[in-house]
């Protein structure tokens, strides 16, 4: 089973969920990749950039606040 | 499972909020706002400041409807959409200083970067080296933000925090409404706080209940695109993303559009409205609040709509502006349309070591 990347980008002010879910994408170039953010800022923000890169995404709810983005390619 | 892909969050969201600010603003002008006035976050929040006795300048002095519409707009948008997310901690006392720095800067320029774009839709060309210098302060902050320039993580807070703002706009409402008299004058007279301008910019606004409703609906539309006027220009030069920017074009398309309709396009530099024709200064006002803007995370509008979602950190930025409004007036560093004051130069000279520094200082790397 491939590894999994995990990024916690809760908490980050804009646009740092962001620029560090882009760089993951561009460290990782494809496989499974988390992101974790809390502001609805942030889930769109990474679902875009994320989408426009190729990447399907999927979003799960976190028990207690906040998002957990699925990237899959 | 959730469905994330509403349609305000599609690139029509930002699109839409900039073509309902750039047509409702410069109706608001018509209706009684300053000229190239319709909405300027610094502006009113600086009249805010007056109204309430942080500062004396009496021409700018009114409790303006658009700033509490825009707070209450963003309330009741991300109750709706279950995104009311009371949140703080992210090196708060620092972005206290950054919305006074920013504030600082913009009344050197004489606006905050919606109005910048409003007044270059009304045709005044002494906006554009303030953009130039807008645009410059950005690129200082990508810069600090590509090295690692972080203010740090907030953290949940319990629900109660994120109404304490909105319970401060009502306040102000009330005030707006009642113009209650706290102060006493010599003989013991009735007078303010709360202070309403007689003359000048103060005691020109559309009615109260229309700023109020534009206020409202651009709160409501700017919480559920994410808009930000700051975020436009640094997600296109940091990951070449457009999504925001397409709002600052719906912005200046629509005002410059609205303004031809309503005969308020007046192309010239000299004797424009709340304006002054340094264009050094302008640049320089401008560079210092766009570096602060960006070091915070967002324009002051945003700000306003974050705050209205229970970022209590934005809230301490806004409450920063109103610091910074008492610093402008009461130190001589904010513009006039006589031209730039004795000590501006040199505020927005310290602003910019302050913001440097910070961006210096403070860091955080994310793992991933």
């Amino acid at each position: 089973m491939d590894e999994i990347t995990t990024v916690d980008a809760r908490g980050l002010s804009c646009p740092a969920p962001a620029v560090a879910a882009k760089k993951a994408m561009k460290k990782r170039g494809r496989g499974r990749l988390e992101v974790l953010v809390d502001s609805p800022t942030a889930k769109d923000n990474v679902a875009r950039l994320a989408q426009d890169d190729g990447w399907k995404v999927t979003l799960e709810e976190i028990s207690g606040g906040g998002y957990k983005l699925i990237l899959e390619k | 499972m959730a469905s994330f892909k509403g349609f305000f969050s599609s690139r029509w969201g930002p699109i839409i909020t900039g073509l309902a600010a750039g047509i409702l603003a410069p109706i608001l002008v018509k209706l009684g706002n300053p000229g190239n006035m319709g909405i300027c976050v610094a502006c009113f929040t600086r009249d805010v400041a007056g109204a309430l006795g942080l500062h004396r300048a009496a021409v700018v002095q009114y409790i303006r409807p658009e700033i509490i519409g825009f707070v209450l707009g963003a309330l009741v948008a991300s109750l709706v959409a279950r995104e009311f997310k009371p949140r703080t901690g992210s090196s708060t006392f620092v972005r206290f200083f950054l919305g006074m720095f920013a504030m600082v800067g913009a009344l050197v320029f004489l606006g905050c970067p919606w109005r910048a774009y409003l007044r270059l839709s009304g045709g005044d060309w002494n906006a554009v080296p303030g953009i130039v210098g807008l645009v410059v302060g950005i690129l200082i902050g990508v810069a600090f933000l590509r090295t690692g320039f972080s203010l740090g993580r907030n953290r949940p807070a319990p629900k109660a925090l994120g109404w304490w703002m909105p319970a401060l706009m009502v306040v102000f409402l009330c005030f707006l409404i009642f113009a209650p008299q706290f102060g006493r004058d010599a003989e013991g007279a009735p007078t303010g706080p709360v202070f309403f301008s007689a003359t000048g910019p103060g005691s020109m606004f559309a009615p109260w209940f229309i700023s109020l409703g534009v206020g409202l609906l651009i709160g409501i539309l700017a919480q559920r695109s994410r808009f930000c006027i700051v975020g436009a220009i640094r997600d296109l030069v940091m990951m070449r993303d457009a999504h925001l920017f397409w709002g600052i074009v719906a912005v200046v398309a629509a005002a410059t559009i609205t303004n031809l309709l309503l005969g308020q396009f007046r192309p010239g530099f000299e004797g424009q409205p709340v304006a002054h024709t340094n264009a050094v200064w302008n640049f320089g006002g401008m560079v210092l609040a766009g570096l602060a803007f960006t070091l915070a995370g967002g324009c002051p509008g945003r700000q306003l709509f974050l705050s209205g979602e229970g970022d209590g950190d934005a809230a301490v930025f806004a409450l920063g502006m109103l610091g910074g409004a008492f610093v402008a007036h009461t130190y001589s560093t904010a513009s006039s349309p006589a031209g730039v004051a004795a000590f501006g130069p040199a505020a927005v000279i310290v602003g910019l070591v302050f913001c440097v520094v910070v961006g210096l200082t403070m860091r955080e790397r994310v793992e991933g």
